[in-house]
């Protein structure tokens, strides 16, 4: 085992810390505040600093650098990662199109195509987004039924999507339709890149509990894509969204706050009966369990990113942080309310302690919990796929498409 | 940054499982049926191996590979709930003549518990007291020690301790006494297969193990280093509980499907499997951080330490839950594992003191950063 850089590693992380230092404001010690996810001034913030990361070459830093890309390692990447959270920037634009739509766009669009897609979209010039969920498919993402329908070289698009984030300010969005429901449910898929500013496309933006409204639901009406933009075969649109799904965010320190330094800080300032908040056994208590939860879900990426770079599978360590650190965060900032007593209602960040960061956390944090595989499907995945416990029982295999959506309209 | 064991340890690690699945089956529940303090013969074979001198210098007698190394041991005399003393003569009485005796005392003692022949125990507790040095009671003057110790894991098999006291003057020493002629009385615990005494020391001779006053600051240490090892034993264990949860999961049936495809037994399971992944990248990195002496032990250790005992409790409760009556019973080993579980948390100090501990370390880390 080895902790310590390679003296290249040395080199990349001075590198870095030197671009960052230009660039960026270092977080203040003990509390470090985030730009707050989803506000519209977020979108111009992100392509700023987008394109400096790209112009001093640190985007997609492990992609190869014929399509814009660093052709770096990935120890790179978790040293920019971890050099980056120590800076305030702007998170949360490019994670969906450059973590997980343009690695599906390398592995199956024509050469052309990477070399028309990539480039920008590492620049940020292009933002991309990722349209799988509807209504009637989330978690059963393969019960989707936006249908598409070939015509001459193109296919006519009709449905609906929805949670699509950034959709209202994407440029180009990745889909996965229905091109025969006479099939079963997992087969009679196909999977396009699509431009978002297609005729036919009409995004409505989602009030989320949180006030914001970064999710969309996206309708399309007889949306024309030529069959260039396919990507994988016909009726071959699960396997395509697998490789989205596949290609987990090497996202460290992205963790939105409130973690447990946010939690510690705040627990210097309190007092209760008997002294500061940070001497009581009862928070104490939590705030180690919370580190060991933070850093151990840190720990276990850096032995994912030591199987990777050894060319080995990286295993299942990345649900593992997935499924932790979402409800973790809820907990901590009901847990900071608690401390503030009644006070902890007040939302304001002008009067709110630490600028509102709890209460913020307390409204945001159940999204965490659901997008991008839920608290619950991540815990099945873990038994079925790493544990190898049976499936659970279904009802739906090998049903034509078609006959199981009569069924489900009741 | 390379965060993996290295071939020839994963090789260690297999001829390590192999020994112990021929050699400690079915022998802590020996111990605890049976009248033996702990499995001479797994003792031995340990021996025969050079375990117990894993990290001790060549030139004292052991075979001086890395403390990676012994964690990599530790794991797998985890998951086999070997009951011997190794980590009371390794990880705790090794380690204290390791980091502060004398050449002379680590001429005396290291190759003989690198060999097995002699065995060594920490006697720090007294019972239940504010954990700080003002409230040890076991008095060091004049090269003699007087007071009790309870409880002292191994304080009935072993040969020697090392014993936290404290002078006249109310200055903590660590310090190292023979135990041929103390009391020694067998404690009744909720793990017979890992032997507890009382220890009365009445005038016992003794010699210092470092200096007059930093007797808490070693003690403090050396139960850090100890944690990082003991981890690894907790998650060996975890993550032999969790193995036999899964594989009765699979196999028994309950309204005509294995009750391993419903969502209430998929779902603590994967909890427990996120426990012991957590423990173990824990484990991992405290590993290193007492391969390389880093500055970072102590927070590496705490954190170890927690996660280790959450895991190692967490699956091994619900280890028996899975199992139903079955594994109410004293026939299915659940209940050993859960008794070692139980027993391995509270070695080195609950899991309460050690997230206090966590959290001061912390919060020291911040005001120097
Ligand atoms: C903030 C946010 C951003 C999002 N961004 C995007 C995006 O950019 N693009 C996109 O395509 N989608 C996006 N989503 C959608 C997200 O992927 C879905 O919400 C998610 O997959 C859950 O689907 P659902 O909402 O239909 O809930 P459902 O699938 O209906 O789930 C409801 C509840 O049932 C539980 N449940 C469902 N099936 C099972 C099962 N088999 N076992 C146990 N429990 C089960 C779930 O865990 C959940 O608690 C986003 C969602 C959120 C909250």
């Amino acid at each position: 085992m080895d902790f310590e850089d390679t003296p290249e590693e040395v080199e990349f992380r001075a590198e870095v810390r030197d671009f960052l230092d230009a660039n960026a404001e270092r977080k203040a010690p003990g509390a470090s505040f985030a730009i707050p996810y989803g506000g519209d001034g977020l979108v111009t913030a992100a392509k700023e600093w987008q394109a400096k990361k790209a112009a001093a070459g640190f985007s997609g830093i492990t992609q190869p650098k014929e399509y814009g890309g660093r052709g770096g390692t990935v120890i790179e990447q978790v040293i920019y990662n971890q050099e980056e959270s120590d800076y305030v920037t702007p998170i949360g634009i490019y994670e969906i199109g450059l973590g997980m739509c343009i690695p599906t766009m390398l592995a199956y669009a024509t050469e052309e195509q990477k070399q028309r897609f990539a480039p920008p979209a590492f620049r940020g010039e292009e933002i991309w987004c990722q349209l799988f969920s509807e209504p009637q498919a989330g978690s059963d993402l393969a019960n989707l039924r936006l249908r598409s329908e070939r015509d001459g070289d193109d296919w006519i698009l009709n449905g609906q999507k929805i949670w699509t984030s950034g959709a209202h300010f994407s440029d180009f969005g990745v889909i996965v339709t229905r091109s025969d429901p006479e099939q079963a449910k997992h087969k009679g898929l196909t999977y396009f890149f699509i431009d978002m500013k297609s005729p036919g496309i009409e995004c409505r933006r989602i009030h989320q509990i949180s006030g914001t409204s970064n999710f969309n639901e996206v309708f399309f009406t007889d949306v024309r894509v030529p069959d260039s933009q396919r990507l994988g075969a016909v009726g071959d649109g699960w396997r395509v969204s697998l490789t989205t799904l596949m290609n987990e965010r090497l996202a460290i320190g992205e963790r939105p706050p409130p973690g447990y330094e946010e939690a510690m800080a705040l627990a210097k300032q309190i007092e209760l009966e008997n002294g500061p908040a940070i001497e009581d056994g009862g928070v104490r208590d939590k705030i180690a369990d919370w580190y060991v939860n933070a850093r151990g879900v840190t720990l276990a990426r850096y032995r994912s990113m030591t199987a990777l770079s050894r060319g080995q599978d990286p295993g299942p360590e990345n649900s593992i942080g997935k499924a932790l650190t979402g409800k973790m965060r809820q907990d901590i900032a009901a847990f900071g309310m608690d401390l503030m007593d009644q006070s902890g209602v007040i939302s304001d960040p002008e009067l709110a302690t630490m600028r509102g960061m709890f209460q913020d956390a307390l409204l945001a944090g159940p999204g965490g919990r659901i997008a991008g595989g839920s608290d619950e499907i991540l815990r099945n995945i873990i038994a079925e796929r790493v544990l190898g416990l049976p499936p659970d029982i279904r009802v739906d295999k090998g049903i034509p498409f078609n006959e199981l959506a009569k069924k489900e309209r009741g | 940054m390379n965060f993996d064991f290295s071939e020839e340890q994963n090789l260690l690690r297999e001829q390590a499982r192999r020994f112990l699945a021929e050699n400690a089956e079915g022998k802590a529940r020996g111990i605890i049926e049976g009248d033996a303090l702990f499995d001479r013969d797994l003792w031995r074979g340990m021996a025969d191996l050079g375990w117990m001198g894993t990290v001790i210098p060549e030139e004292y007698g052991g075979i001086g590979l890395s403390h990676e190394d012994l964690c990599v041991i530790a794991e797998e005399i985890g998951r086999s709930i070997a009951p011997t003393p190794f980590s009371s003569s390794v990880y705790l009485a090794t380690e204290a003549l390791l980091l502060a005796a004398s050449d002379e005392q680590k001429e005396d003692f290291l190759p003989r518990i690198a060999s097995g022949d002699t065995i060594g125990c920490f006697a720090h507790n007294e019972g239940t007291r504010k954990p700080e040095p003002g409230s040890i009671a076991t008095i060091y003057t004049d090269g003699k020690l007087t007071g009790e110790k309870k409880p002292v894991a191994d304080g009935d098999v072993a040969d020697f301790a090392v014993v936290l006291a404290k002078t006249p003057d109310g200055e903590p020493v660590l310090t190292l006494a023979l135990l041929d002629n103390v009391a020694s009385e067998t404690l009744e615990t909720i793990d017979p297969s890992r032997s507890h005494a009382r220890l009365r020391f009445d005038g016992t001779p003794a010699a210092l193990i470092g200096n007059i006053g930093n007797g808490w600051t070693l003690s403090e240490r050396l139960l850090d280093r100890a944690a990082i090892l003991f981890a690894f034993e907790q998650l060996g264990g975890a993550h032999r509980c969790l193995d036999m949860a899964v594989d009765y999961a699979k196999e028994r049936y309950a309204f005509g499907r294995p009750i391993g495809s419903f969502q209430a037994i998929k779902h603590k399971l994967a909890d427990v499997f996120i426990a012991t992944e957590l423990a173990r990248s824990h484990a991992y990195y405290g590993a290193w951080t007492l391969t390389t002496d880093a500055p970072d032990l102590p927070v590496a250790a705490a954190a170890a330490r927690v996660a280790a005992s959450r895991a190692y409790y967490l699956a091994a409760s619900e280890n028996i839950q899975t199992h139903g009556g079955m594994g109410f019973t004293w026939e299915l080993d659940c209940h050993l594992y859960y008794r070692r579980a139980k027993l391995l948390n509270l070695a080195l100090g609950g899991e309460r003191r050690w997230k206090h501990k966590l959290v001061s370390r912390l919060e020291n880390r911040n005001v120097a950063a």
